[in-house]
């Protein structure tokens, strides 16, 4: 049956929001143009109430789709793309951002938001900045909004309300036009994560709060309040760089954490269409706050919110209109909204400067350049660098875009971004990295207008000395040997030995002023931290045996993977490594099991337990217990031991992952105060893969009589008849026997259960494998004459992982700085919004 | 002088510096011929070249073939020229690269051989199946 209704009623509701978001820009347009007060007031109240039931609308859209999602009902594309009946509630929520229309109701769901909290703070404002609310929000609600327009065939938007058999031109549908799909495609394996369901929602908050800072410079010179945007525009200008910048630190955790990139950083085109335009809004808050202090760098400031709001735009066109498919890994389709997304673009980019330019003569400029020995001066050569340090990264991104321009106007550009990305970003950005760490250690030990040269000298003396001697240390017990990295380091540690000489000063003042330095000491670790993680990432998994793990892979692979076989130890630089076997995860309860003691079903994820299975001394399922387990992860457990005898173990991941075609490998991390123990799979038996059994070997025996299969000693232990047979039925003339036989590994016992029965005459033979030796067994006769058994042996080899260790040096000072950024952010909103709300109750704003 | 006429020239001076040195670092998207060409005259630098997995007449992809332990394979890829060229790629199977609509290698010829450095694809959609039927 197809649930027509709550589509059509998300639909509705789309068209609402988008209409009622245009009426209510139009509102406040004339509320914010009019003379009269109660004009004025009439339009304002008239916006206001679009702008809520507009924000109703949103919500609705909201509930329409989490509706369809929650209740399974796949004849609606999103719901068959995106999730599946498994899938808990919590990745059902993530299912709503996997998609791009999700995506964009996100934003537009936190927009609504963040125009509610905008109306009820600040009332003086709300008619302009309102009016550009609106505005955006009509783009936005235009690009789900799936409607053609008629005589125009021009189609906006892409709907998330789309039916399957309209979204797929399937020959089902032509037969069955209300088939409905069983179960979804499901949410991707790779991306169940929890970082799946926290990231999105943060990132786009982040993109989300860009609009506040530029509504209100628009606002500024739209109504001519050249000074006055500022204050109110601050403290938001703070919380996107806090909640973008959390965003983006997010993502690189989760790359480092989960998706096996081998780092946190890629310089993918789509990790640096966020980079940018945060870099931007950094600068911006500088520039913001020098105004606030010394009345210079307001065109500056002006220039810069509005740069950071159409950087957003045009990474969001980057990432979206697939103009970077060749470029990027992260492949995004066209939905047929590039048109869309490019007018999206072009009205603000244009709108902004255009007005800007008109405005331009009429805003007040300080005609008396600023003192080189002035902060407000080292503050604007930061910001400098700062938008170089963007620029940097923009412009070779950009390459598809100077393709696609050229080729508009009959041209032929082949352009291709550089072929080796880490190093040719790393080059530059290292050395604006350095001009950062060095300004912002700097900066804060000028005064506002302020020149005594002499004061300065005393000043820095102290932290100058402090890093040179801290700098000498770490390269000589760190070993840090090439010089850009040495001096990376120092400027690192000036910037967060200066910046501590600064919190000291502040705390003892006002600790509500701290957050500066607080921030700044944060991107000086961040500096350490970087230059150590990635400069000094070393693989430690050594091949030393001279053998090669295979003739076919490069000398590379062979020299920095080892082969470990199932419970033979192997020395790896400091430890002793023993690979113990295959585990899976349990949905219900948390840690592994072991393969060899679930038994498989018919249903991939159902599989019944072979004894009871304990989990930290705990039996947490009986024997034949059904256990729903995550079929395509299996973990790897691997045993270390270091030379003290300390004893740990990590269990890195391969995924089967049908949707993406292959294994997918994911790390884990032995974290240490000092550096980070990445391990990962590279290689692995393929799990769907029969593997290659050698001929059988006989072997006759009596119970409790040892003998040797594969070198391990073996006997047969216990002999049982059994009444019932799992997909067999038995008669009471029928007869099957369950031999226990219990085969001594070199660490522990395993148990096989071999099953030989006999039924309508015919002989049956069930055989039970050792997965972690390699064996199978089988009962092949029962003599009972002899009080003997045959049985038979195939072995194979045994069980086996490749894998590649790095030693991350140094990472949790990177992890340390990112939160102290995070703080000192916080620490500074909560100072700049209070000195907003101060005016406010003046009656000034 | 005055200062700000100095950082002036300074920003300008460095901004000309990223994007000639983008210039110079940027690759460039060739076809097979081409790279063939580059390699023949010594310019050993990574290219782009852009094209499709082989396909035959049921739209399969043919001639892909991986090594026996899977850690590396090469494929037959066809280029905007419809030149077909066997690649070899240093690594396992990408994820969802049977399914690409378009593929680029990054690498340069050894030989007869290219060999990818680096593999990117375009999937028909992100992580999104193209057809549906009724076994599903």
């Amino acid at each position: 049956m197809i649930h027509e209704f709550i589509g059509d009623l998300g639909h509705i509701f789309v068209v609402i929001a988008f209409i009622t978001a245009l009426y209510s820009a139009f509102s406040y347009f004339q509320g914010a143009q009019a003379k009269q007060f109660d004009k004025q007031h009439f339009w304002k109240q008239n916006g206001r109430i679009f702008f809520y039931v507009h924000a109703l609308a949103v919500a609705g859209i909201v509930f329409s789709l989490f509706y369809i999602i929650y209740n399974h009902y796949f004849e609606y594309h999103y719901a068959w793309s995106h999730s599946s009946k498994r899938l808990p509630t919590h990745y059902m929520i993530s299912c709503f951002w996997e998609g791009q229309e999700g995506s964009f109701l996100l934003w537009l769901f936190w927009h609504a938001l963040l125009g509610i909290i905008v109306i009820v703070t600040n009332k003086f404002w709300e008619a302009p900045v309102m009016a550009i609310f609106s505005l955006v929000q009509a783009f936005l609600a235009s690009m789900i909004l799936g409607v053609v327009i008629p005589g125009l065939d021009l189609k906006l938007g892409s709907s998330p309300f789309i039916l399957l058999r309209d979204a797929i031109d399937a020959p089902i549908f032509q037969q069955q036009p209300n088939f409905v799909p069983e179960d979804g495609t499901g949410l991707n394996p790779l991306l169940q994560n929890y970082w799946m369901v926290i990231h999105p929602p943060t990132l786009f908050l982040g993109f989300a709060t860009t609009l506040v800072p530029f509504a209100y410079v628009i606002a500024g010179l739209w109504k001519k309040k050249y000074r006055e945007w500022v204050r109110p525009a601050l403290p938001w200008a703070l919380v996107s760089g806090a909640v973008l910048g959390l965003g983006i630190l997010m993502g690189g955790y989760w790359a480092y954490e989960t998706l096996n990139f081998g780092g946190y950083w890629n310089w993918d085109p789509v990790e640096n269409a966020v980079y940018v335009p945060w870099l931007f809004l950094v600068a911006a808050i500088h520039t913001m706050i020098t105004f606030k202090n010394s009345n210079t760098a307001l065109k500056a400031s002006v220039i810069l919110v509005i740069t950071t709001f159409v950087l957003i735009l045009y990474s969001t066109f980057l990432t979206r209109s697939g103009i970077l498919g060749d470029a990027s890994v992260h492949s995004f389709t066209d939905l047929g909204l590039s048109g869309q997304l490019l007018v999206y673009l072009l009205f603000f980019t244009v709108g902004a400067i255009v007005l800007a330019i008109v405005r331009w003569k009429e805003m007040p400029t300080t005609e008396k350049e600023a003192s080189t020995y002035s902060r407000e001066f080292w503050i604007f050569i930061g910001a400098l660098v700062l938008c170089l340090m963007g620029f940097q990264v923009i412009i070779p991104t950009s390459i598809p875009v100077y393709n696609a321009i050229v080729e508009l106007f009959g041209g032929v550009s082949n352009l291709a971004p550089p072929a080796e990305q880490v190093e040719f970003y790393s080059k530059f950005q290292l050395w604006f990295a350095v001009a950062v760490g060095l300004l912002s250690g700097t900066g804060q030990f000028f005064w506002w207008k302020n020149i005594d040269k002499k004061q300065l000298k005393s000043d820095l003396a102290l932290p100058v000395v402090i890093t040179l001697i801290l700098t000498a240390l770490v390269v000589v017990f760190k070993n840090v040997a090439e010089p850009s990295y040495i001096i990376l380091l120092m400027a690192g540690i000036y910037t967060a030995v200066a910046n501590g000489k600064i919190l000291v000063r502040v705390l003892k003042k006002n600790p509500k002023l701290s957050g500066g330095a607080v921030t700044h000491i944060g991107v000086g670790l961040i500096l350490i931290g970087v230059m150590f993680s990635a400069g000094y990432s070393k693989v430690v998994s050594l091949n030393t045996t001279g053998m090669l793990i295979s003739k076919e892979s490069s000398s590379e692979f062979n020299n920095e993977n080892l082969l470990l076989f199932v419970n033979e130890p192997k020395e790896m630089a400091d430890y002793q490594l023993k690979y113990r076997g295959e585990r899976i995860e349990a949905v219900d309860i948390s840690g592994y099991l072991n393969r060899d003691d679930l038994k498989a079903t018919a249903i991939p994820h159902l599989v019944v337990a072979k004894r009871d299975i304990t989990v930290d001394d705990k039996v947490v399922f009986q024997k034949s217990d059904t256990i729903e387990i995550a079929p395509e992860n299996t973990y790897y457990e691997i045993e270390y031991t270091d030379k003290n005898g300390n004893k740990f173990t990590l269990y890195p991941r391969a995924q089967v992952n049908e949707a993406m075609g292959g294994l997918l490998a994911s790390p884990d991390i032995k974290r240490d105060l000092t550096r980070d123990l990445y391990t990962h799979v590279s290689s692995i038996r393929d799990p769907n893969e029969e593997p290659d059994w050698s001929d059988m070997e006989e072997f006759e025996v009596s119970p409790n009589k040892n003998f040797f299969v594969n070198d391990y000693v073996t006997r047969i232990e216990k002999i049982e008849r059994i009444p019932e047979v799992e997909g067999v039925e038995l008669t009471e003339k029928d007869v099957a026997v369950k031999v226990d036989i219990i085969m001594q590994g070199e660490d522990k016992d395993y148990l096989a259960q071999p099953v030989f029965l006999v039924k309508d005459g015919m002989v049956g033979r069930i055989p039970d494998e050792v997965n972690d030796l390699g064996v199978k067994l089988t009962v092949l006769n029962v003599h009972p004459e002899r009080n003997s058994f045959s049985i038979g042996v195939n072995t194979r080899q045994k069980n086996w992982v490749v894998l590649k260790a790095m030693e991350k040096p140094l990472i949790n000072v990177l992890w340390s700085g990112t939160l102290l950024l995070m703080v000192g952010f916080g620490i500074a909103i909560n100072r700049r919004y209070s000195e907003f709300k101060k005016m406010r109750e003046k009656g000034q704003e | 002088m005055k200062t700000s006429h100095i950082i002036g020239i300074i920003i300008i001076a460095v901004a000309i510096g990223i994007i000639i040195s983008t210039a110079g670092d940027a690759s460039s998207y060739v076809t097979f011929d081409q790279a063939y060409a580059m390699a023949s005259n010594g310019n050993g630098n990574s290219i782009h070249v852009v094209g499709e997995l082989k396909k035959d007449h049921q739209g399969q992809v043919v001639g892909i073939s991986p090594t026996a332990d899977k850690l590396s394979f090469t494929f037959l890829m066809v280029d905007e020229n419809n030149k077909e060229q066997q690649v070899f790629y240093n690594e396992p199977m990408p994820p969802d690269f049977q399914r690409s609509e378009k593929v680029v290698v990054i690498g340069s010829y050894h030989d007869d051989l290219f060999v990818a450095d680096k593999i990117l694809m375009k999937c028909p959609s992100k992580y999104q199946e193209n057809t549906v039927s009724a076994e599903m």
